[in-house]
C-alpha cells in the first residue's frame, strides 16, 4: 500500500509546529500504524533527509496507554476500541492521505512532534486516585465480600489506560471521563466507601487546577476511548460531587 | 568474588520468620534521613518504593516512560498465584513452594522460594485492601484459574487484564506516596551508570530524556527493578522501551549476573508475519485452561493448509493430533512453558505446522464453547478474543487461533542473596530484574507474584536491615570524584556512539542481533550452534561500531540515540547469554541443549555436575568474563525427574 503521510513537526515546545508531507509506499495491510511510522523513520534515517519523527510508544498490545495520535481528526484513528498501536494499516486505502497530529490539550503540553506531556493525569491521580491503605496490616481478601455486579462494574471503569483520548476527543479538553472512571472504580467497592466523597471532590478540583475544561455531555469521549469506557461514569462523579457539596454521605 | 547467600539459619519454614526476628530495624525519627533510589515503576518498583515511602523512608523514584502506570508489568495478562486454598482443592504454602521448585526444573534457591510462596497469601490481602477488582463468582468471593505446571487452582485474576489491575494497585499506593512528599517520581529518565563509593552504591546517573542532559542522584541504598533483558532478541512480548541497561551497568560496575542464559520462550504468541514487525503479542497462558492445541495428524492436512486449500475446521476430529494431550496426559494443555513451547516447535520442525509460514499451531475453542457456551467463553476472555482479531483480521470464536512460542520472560539476572542484596553493598534488585526465584523456568502467573512480593512484603524487611547502620553516615551528597568519573562516563559513552556517523540505523543491527540470537540460542541449542553465534555476535558489534548513524545530538529528545546506548548492552548481554549457554552442558527448564536429552526428548539435567547458579564477574568489554558458582543445596525437597507425564 501507498500513502501520503501529513506529519506534525514541532522541534520542542517552544518552536513552532507545522505539518511536513512524505509519501510512503510498499507497506503491508497487516503491519499497524506505529509500524508504518518506524518504516517512515527508517527511510528517513536511511536517506539522513531529516530527523525521525517522534512517538510515543511502549508495550505496543493496547495496554500500557502510552501511545496516542490524532489521526485524520479522530484519537487512534479510524477503528473503534483500539489504541494507535492496534490500529492496523487494512482500515486505510492504499494511496489514502493521511493527516497525524499529536493530542491537543492546554493540560497536555507538546514536547516535541508527536509527544505530549501528560503529566497532569499522575497529578490527578495523585490527588486521590488510591485507596490510602499502606503495606501489611490488612484483613483477609475473602473478609469482605464484594457482590459479582458490583466488582465488574468497578473492573469496567477500572480498564482504563490513561491514554488522554477522552481529552483529546473533548471540545473543551475535559477530563471528565478519565477522572470518572477512576472514581467509579474505587467508589463502587466497599474498600474505597470511606473516602469516596472526599476523592471524588479532590479529583475535580486538582482536574479544574490543571486546566482541563468543563464537560458538557456530548460524549465524544465515550465515542473515542479505546477501552470503551462508559459515559455512565461521568455521572457517577457528578452524584458524588453533588453528594460532597451537600455534605450527605453517599447512602443516606 | 565471594557469594554469600545470607540463608538464615533454621527449618526452611521458619527461615523468614527468624530473619525478621534477628534483623535489625530503623527508629521513625530516623528514616527521613535515609534517602533511597528506586529504578522503575513496574510492579517491583512501584510497590517498593510506595511501602518504604510508607514506612517513613525518603524515596526517589526513576522510570523512563511518561508516566508510572506505562511499566510493562501491566501488559502482563492472565493473573498471580496465591496458596491460599480458597478453592479446597489441597493447596498450601508446601505445595506452592515445590510446585515452583520443580516448575524451575531445581535451579531455583530453596529459602528464597519458599518466602516467595510463604508472603503470596499477603499479596492478595493487600490489593484487594488497594481496591483491585479481582474476579468474583456469584457469592461475592474471590475466584480462581488453573495455570501450567499446577494441579490446583490458585491462580487470582482480574479479567485478561491482571498485570494492569495489580500495578494500578501499585502506583495507585505510590501515588499516595508522592503526595505525601515522601517519594519524589523523575519520569522520561534513564539510569546510565551507577555510583560507588568507599565500595558501596551511593547514587547513579540519569539521562533525564527530554533533554538529554545528565543529572546525578545520591543515596544510602539503590534498588534497580527495571526488568529483564528479553529484547536482547529483537522479537519479544516486552515493550519496545523494555531493556536491560540499568542491570547491566551495575553488572559493568562489579554486580555478579546469574543464569543469562536462562530465557523463557512463551507457548501462546501470535505467529510472526512480516519482517517490518517490532514485537510479538502474547495469548494469556489462561487460555490453555480451555482451549486445546493442535495440528493435523497428517502431513498433506497440515500442506493444504498452508496453501489456503483447506481450513481448520474441515479437518475432521480423528485427524487432529492434540500433542500435549497425547504427550502430557497428566497436565495437557497445562504443561509448564518450556514444555510447550518445545512440542510446538517439535511438532512444526517436523511438517505439520499450519499458518502461511508452517510456523504455528492451533490453539482451538471449539469444545470450550460447545461445552460452556459462547457467552461464558466471552466473560472469561473476551478482551484477548477481541485483540486476536484486531491483530490477525480472523474471528477466533469461528476459526482456531494460530500460536507460536516466543521471546517472553528472562529468568537470569543480577546475582541477588536472600536479602535481594547483589554483590555490591548497598545495591539491591527486584522482580524480574533479579534472578532469583525461577530457576531455570518461570510457572505462569509467577512473576507478578514474586515483583509484588519482593516490593511489598521482602525489600522494606531486607532494607531496613541494611539501612541500620548507615544513619551514622549523613546525607550522601552527589559530589565528589566517584560521580564526576561516572557522568564522564557516560558522556564520553554517548559521544562515541553520535560521532561514528555511519550508514545504518539502530534498528538495522537490533534486528540482525535478534535474528542470530533467535536461530542460534533460542529454544533449541547445540555446542555448534552457540560457537556460530558467538562468532556471528562478535562480527555484527565490530559492524555496529563501524557504520552506525544516529540523527539529530546528545542534547535533546533522541529515541535513536536512547536504543543505540541500549543495544551497545545488548551485545555485551547477548555474548554472556551465548557464554553461559555454552558452559551449561545439560538441559533444564528454558534452557535445552539438543545434547542433553532424553529418548522422547525430554530435557535431561546433569544435577551432579550442574546443580549450581552460574554468577558471572564482568572483566572489560573484551574480555571474557569470569563465572562463579553458587552451589545448590537442596535440604528440603526431594530432587526428581520432571515429569508432567
Amino acid at each position: 500500500m501507498k500513502f501520503t503521510l501529513h506529519i506534525w513537526r514541532q522541534e520542542n515546545a517552544r518552536a513552532k509546529g507545522h505539518f511536513e508531507t512524505y509519501e510512503i509506499d510498499n507497506i503491508s495491510a497487516d503491519c499497524s500504524f506505529l509500524e508504518m511510522l518506524d518504516q517512515l523513520n527508517e527511510k528517513l534515517i536511511n536517506d539522513k533527509i531529516a530527523h525521525p519523527v517522534c512517538f510515543d510508544n511502549d508495550c505496543r498490545e493496547g495496554i500500557c496507554g502510552m501511545c496516542g495520535l490524532y489521526i485524520n481528526g479522530r484519537p487512534h484513528g479510524n477503528d473503534d476500541g483500539v489504541t494507535t498501536c492496534q490500529l492496523h494499516m487494512r482500515r486505510f486505502h492504499d494511496g489514502d492521505e493521511i493527516w497525524v497530529e499529536p493530542w491537543r490539550a492546554k493540560a497536555f503540553p507538546i514536547i516535541k512532534d508527536l509527544v505530549v506531556d501528560r503529566t497532569a493525569f499522575d497529578k490527578i491521580i495523585q490527588a486521590g486516585g488510591y485507596i490510602s491503605v499502606t503495606t501489611g496490616g490488612v484483613p483477609d481478601a475473602n473478609n469482605i465480600l464484594v457482590p459479582k455486579h458490583v466488582a465488574d462494574q468497578a473492573m469496567d471503569a477500572a480498564q482504563c489506560i490513561g491514554c488522554g483520548a477522552c481529552v483529546a476527543a473533548c471540545k473543551n479538553a475535559s477530563a471528565m471521563l478519565f477522572v470518572g472512571a477512576k472514581v467509579s472504580h474505587l467508589n463502587l467497592l466497599p474498600q474505597g466507601e470511606p473516602e469516596a466523597l472526599d476523592r471524588a471532590r479532590n479529583m475535580i478540583v486538582k482536574m479544574d487546577e490543571l486546566g482541563f475544561g468543563g464537560c458538557t455531555n456530548t460524549y465524544a469521549c465515550e465515542a473515542e476511548c479505546p477501552k470503551q469506557i462508559k459515559r455512565q461514569n461521568i455521572a457517577r462523579l457528578n452524584r458524588n460531587w453533588i453528594g460532597q457539596a451537600f455534605g450527605r454521605d453517599r447512602r443516606e | 568474588m565471594k557469594l554469600d547467600s545470607k540463608i538464615p539459619e533454621g527449618p526452611l519454614s521458619q527461615k523468614w520468620t527468624n530473619y525478621k526476628a534477628a534483623q535489625k530495624l530503623v527508629n521513625p525519627a530516623n528514616k527521613r534521613k535515609l534517602d533511597i533510589i528506586v529504578v522503575g515503576t513496574g510492579l517491583a518498583g512501584a510497590s517498593a518504593a510506595a511501602s518504604l515511602g510508607a514506612l517513613g523512608f525518603h524515596v526517589d523514584i526513576f522510570c523512563i516512560q511518561d508516566s508510572p502506570r506505562r511499566a510493562h508489568s501491566i501488559a502482563a495478562q492472565g493473573g498471580i498465584n496465591a496458596a491460599k486454598n480458597y478453592q479446597n482443592d489441597g493447596d498450601s504454602v508446601e505445595r506452592l513452594f515445590k510446585d515452583t521448585i520443580k516448575g524451575g526444573d531445581y535451579r531455583a534457591r530453596e529459602a528464597n522460594v519458599y518466602r516467595l510462596a510463604e508472603v503470596s497469601g499477603d499479596i492478595i490481602d493487600q490489593c484487594v485492601a488497594q481496591g483491585v477488582p479481582f474476579a468474583r463468582d456469584y457469592s461475592g468471593l474471590l475466584d480462581n484459574r488453573s495455570f501450567g505446571g499446577a494441579q490446583v487452582s490458585r491462580t487470582f485474576y482480574a479479567r485478561g487484564q491482571t498485570g494492569q489491575q495489580l500495578l494500578l494497585g501499585a502506583y495507585g499506593a505510590l501515588s499516595r506516596e508522592i503526595a505525601r512528599g515522601t517519594v519524589v517520581l523523575h519520569e522520561r529518565h534513564e539510569m546510565m551508570d551507577l555510583v560507588i563509593k568507599d565500595g558501596r552504591a551511593r547514587g547513579i546517573i540519569v539521562r533525564n530524556l527530554v533533554t538529554g542532559e545528565l543529572e546525578r542522584y545520591a543515596a544510602h541504598a539503590v534498588v534497580v527493578a527495571t526488568g529483564g533483558y528479553g529484547n536482547v532478541y529483537y522479537l519479544s512480548t516486552n515493550a519496545m522501551n523494555s531493556n536491560g541497561s540499568a542491570a547491566w551497568v551495575c553488572h559493568r560496575r562489579g554486580a555478579a549476573f546469574a543464569n543469562p542464559c536462562y530465557v523463557q520462550i512463551h507457548p501462546t504468541c501470535i505467529p510472526v508475519h512480516g519482517d517490518y514487525q517490532s514485537k510479538l503479542t502474547l495469548m494469556s497462558e489462561s487460555l490453555r485452561n480451555d482451549g486445546r492445541i493442535w495440528v493435523p495428524k497428517k502431513k498433506e492436512d497440515s500442506e493444504a493448509i498452508r496453501a489456503g486449500k483447506l481450513r481448520p475446521i474441515d479437518i475432521p476430529e480423528e485427524d487432529r493430533d492434540y500433542y500435549l494431550e497425547r504427550r502430557y496426559p497428566a497436565f495437557g494443555n497445562l504443561v509448564p512453558r518450556d514444555v510447550a513451547s518445545r512440542a510446538a516447535k517439535e511438532r512444526c520442525d517436523a511438517g505439520y505446522g499450519v499458518g502461511p509460514t508452517g510456523l504455528a499451531v492451533y490453539l482451538d475453542f471449539a469444545d470450550a464453547i460447545k461445552r460452556l457456551g459462547r457467552d461464558v467463553v466471552e466473560q472469561k476472555y473476551g478482551n484477548l478474543f477481541q485483540m486476536y482479531q484486531k491483530i490477525v483480521d480472523t474471528d477466533p470464536y469461528e476459526e482456531p487461533m494460530m500460536i507460536y512460542p516466543a521471546v517472553h520472560y528472562t529468568m537470569g539476572g543480577l546475582w541477588v542473596d536472600y536479602e535481594l542484596q547483589t554483590t555490591i553493598p548497598g545495591l539491591f534488585a527486584a522482580g524480574e530484574a533479579n534472578f532469583s526465584d525461577h530457576g531455570a523456568n518461570r510457572l505462569g502467573a509467577s512473576a507478578l507474584m514474586q515483583g509484588l512480593a519482593d516490593g511489598y512484603f521482602v525489600l522494606p524487611y531486607t532494607l531496613q536491615n541494611y539501612l541500620a547502620d548507615q544513619i551514622y553516615v549523613g546525607k550522601i551528597k552527589a559530589e565528589g570524584p566517584e560521580f564526576d568519573e561516572a557522568e564522564a562516563n557516560v558522556r564520553a559513552r554517548m559521544e562515541s556512539l553520535m560521532t561514528i556517523q555511519g550508514e545504518h540505523s539502530v534498528d538495522h543491527y537490533h534486528k540482525a542481533l535478534g535474528r542470530i540470537m533467535w536461530e542460534y540460542c533460542g529454544m533449541a541449542r547445540s555446542k555448534e550452534s552457540l560457537a556460530t553465534a558467538a562468532e556471528k555476535i562478535v562480527e555484527l558489534e565490530a559492524d555496529f561500531y563501524q557504520h552506525l548513524y544516529i540523527p539529530g545530538k546528545a542534547l535533546e529528545m533522541n529515541p535513536e540515540l536512547e536504543k543505540a546506548y541500549r543495544l551497545e548492552d545488548y551485545f555485551e548481554l547477548a555474548r554472556l547469554i551465548v557464554a553461559d549457554a555454552t558452559q551449561r552442558e545439560e538441559s533444564c527448564g528454558g534452557h535445552f541443549r539438543i545434547e542433553h536429552q532424553t529418548e522422547d526428548g525430554e530435557t535431561l539435567r546433569d544435577d551432579d555436575n550442574f546443580m549450581f547458579v552460574a554468577a558471572w564477574e564482568y572483566q572489560g568489554h573484551d574480555q571474557p568474563e569470569v563465572m562463579h558458582k553458587e552451589e545448590l543445596n537442596y535440604e528440603h525437597i526431594q530432587i526428581v525427574k520432571r515429569n508432567y507425564k
